[in-house]
């Protein structure tokens, strides 16, 4: 059984089966597109109840926020996003699902070191990097205008 | 007093038995195929608890129990434990087992525990420096998620090579040889790695340790794999159960009408969702001590190769880009204390 890493890589990725691309994909592309659909119905209504723009967009974030946490706390939003993968992950549900399931799941270990210090375990990185690019984008306009 | 032959493997002379055993599940281990077989099972997977940890350790306890309850013995009957899990220093056991009163060693050889365990127990009692030795290790789905992978409410999607942690434990009491299930030989395995990195794929990583066990009793040994009954791997799932018969093949040595995998028996992979199948150190235990011993004991299972298989890798490991070593031990089961092979 003198086989190299390398060779057991290539035996491994014949044997595993993919991941199904092609039907995922097209899930993610309704669940995502019925979120964002969502999104802009609770935005046209609120444009119809006449708020300021800035305003009506930011209720509609806000709504979107409340719901996802809300479903994560109520055990489902675990299970669409089973099936709808990229489609719950990447419209703003999806990281206010990644703050509120860490804090629900170390609430044992208490307020300060449970929730407070593991709610941005999975959200963290894209805060602190979201937040760099954002610096970065920034000193670049500011330079080319 | 065991002997030694070839590199890795300890005949027990005197074929210690599995006195007694007891086994414990929840809901999803009870919808799977062998649910019926579980000794008990509590739908709650907070076993009235209020961490998965602390419902761990209790498991831990409900099948010591059970196990020892079933062959009428005492906590003070018993010389040595041997018990291990997954979570970080082994609270699952240490928690366990705290009130007990056992001489207590923990063990860690990730999903490979139970087999680990229950060599020691019987080698432990073949040399008779314990009149009764327990092995027992558990798994929690829950407690396995918090701490390897993501809180259990995150939303993300499992790929088709990932493994569902068995909510489960199992406990077997080992004493002086009495009747079947006679624990005839055991082989103590190495670390093997192929380099596997990816934690959703752990049957990959631990496929080429069993492999190497399994040949390695065949050759010390002088035996085929036709003269057992089950050569019975313990969360190798799919993927890692086709490597393994392609790895063996490999060594012209085929077992594929032997083979049956733990993590393979204990769901029903498509209908309860759980991927390549089940994993953890409860699986391998709770499908042993629920529905391969028995069968043992009554005689329909004669010769069984238990090989029990761990990734070792820590979520620093994991982290910090290291490739996941695998280990696999071996406990040959029989209903005979008649040899075949080398005696």
């Amino acid at each position: 059984m003198a086989l190299s890493p390398k060779e057991y890589d290539r035996m491994t990725k014949k044997t595993a089966p993919n991941s199904k691309l092609g039907h995922n994909m097209l899930v993610a592309f309704f669940v995502g597109g019925l979120i964002c659909t969502i999104g802009q119905g609770v935005l046209s209504w609120l444009l119809y109840l006449d708020l300021p723009a800035d305003d009506a967009k930011t209720i509609s974030s806000m709504c979107l926020i409340f719901l996802s946490a809300l479903l994560t706390g109520l055990n489902c939003y675990d299970n669409i996003a089973k099936h709808a993968g990229a489609g719950t992950l990447v419209p703003i549900t999806g990281f206010a699902n990644a703050m509120v399931s860490p804090a629900l799941e170390f609430r044992r270990e208490g307020l300060i070191l449970g929730v407070g210090g593991k709610m941005f375990t999975i959200a963290g990185p894209v805060l602190v990097y979201g937040t760099a690019a954002s610096v970065l984008y920034g000193v670049i306009l500011a330079i080319i205008r | 007093m065991a002997v030694k032959t070839g590199k890795y493997t300890y005949l027990l002379e005197n074929t210690p038995s599995v006195l007694s055993f007891g086994s414990v599940g929840s809901k999803k281990e009870s919808q799977g195929p062998l649910g019926k077989y579980f000794d008990v099972i509590n739908p709650d997977s907070t076993f009235g608890e209020d961490s998965w940890e602390k419902a761990e350790s209790k498991m831990v306890q409900i099948s010591v129990n059970q196990a020892l309850s079933k062959g009428n013995f005492d906590p003070e009957q018993i010389d040595v434990a041997f018990a291990g899990d997954l979570l970080n220093q082994c609270i699952g056991s240490i928690y366990g087992m705290r009130d007990m009163g056992i001489p207590f060693i923990g063990l860690f050889g990730a999903c490979s525990t139970m087999a680990e365990s229950l060599a020691l127990s019987a080698l432990f009692v073949d040399a008779a420096i314990a009149q009764k030795a327990l092995a027992v290790t558990s798994s929690h789905f829950c407690s396995a998620e918090r701490q390897f992978r993501f809180p259990l409410e995150y939303g993300g999607q499992r790929p088709p090579t990932s493994q569902w942690t068995v909510t489960g434990s199992g406990a077997c009491v080992v004493g002086q040889s009495a009747a079947a299930p006679y624990i005839k030989a055991v082989n103590i395995g190495c670390i093997e790695d192929l380099g596997i990195k990816d934690a959703n794929n752990m049957g990959a990583a631990m496929a080429p340790a069993a492999a190497k066990t399994i040949a390695r009793f065949l050759q010390d040994t002088h035996t085929r794999p036709e003269d057992y009954d089950m050569i019975l791997t313990g969360d190798l799932g799919q993927i890692g159960s086709a490597l393994l018969l392609q790895l063996l093949g490999q060594e012209k040595i085929d077992i594929t009408a032997q083979h049956q995998d733990c993590g393979l028996l204990i769901y029903d992979r498509d209908a309860q969702d759980v991927h390549a199948g089940g994993s953890g150190c409860g699986c391998a235990a709770s499908v042993l001590c629920s529905f391969i011993l028995p069968k043992i004991q009554k005689g329909t299972l004669k010769e069984v190769l238990f090989i029990a298989t761990g990734a070792l890798m820590s979520p620093t490991s994991s982290m910090q880009g290291e490739s996941i070593p695998g280990i696999a031990h071996l406990v040959h089961l029989s209903h005979s204390k008649v040899r075949k092979g080398v005696e």
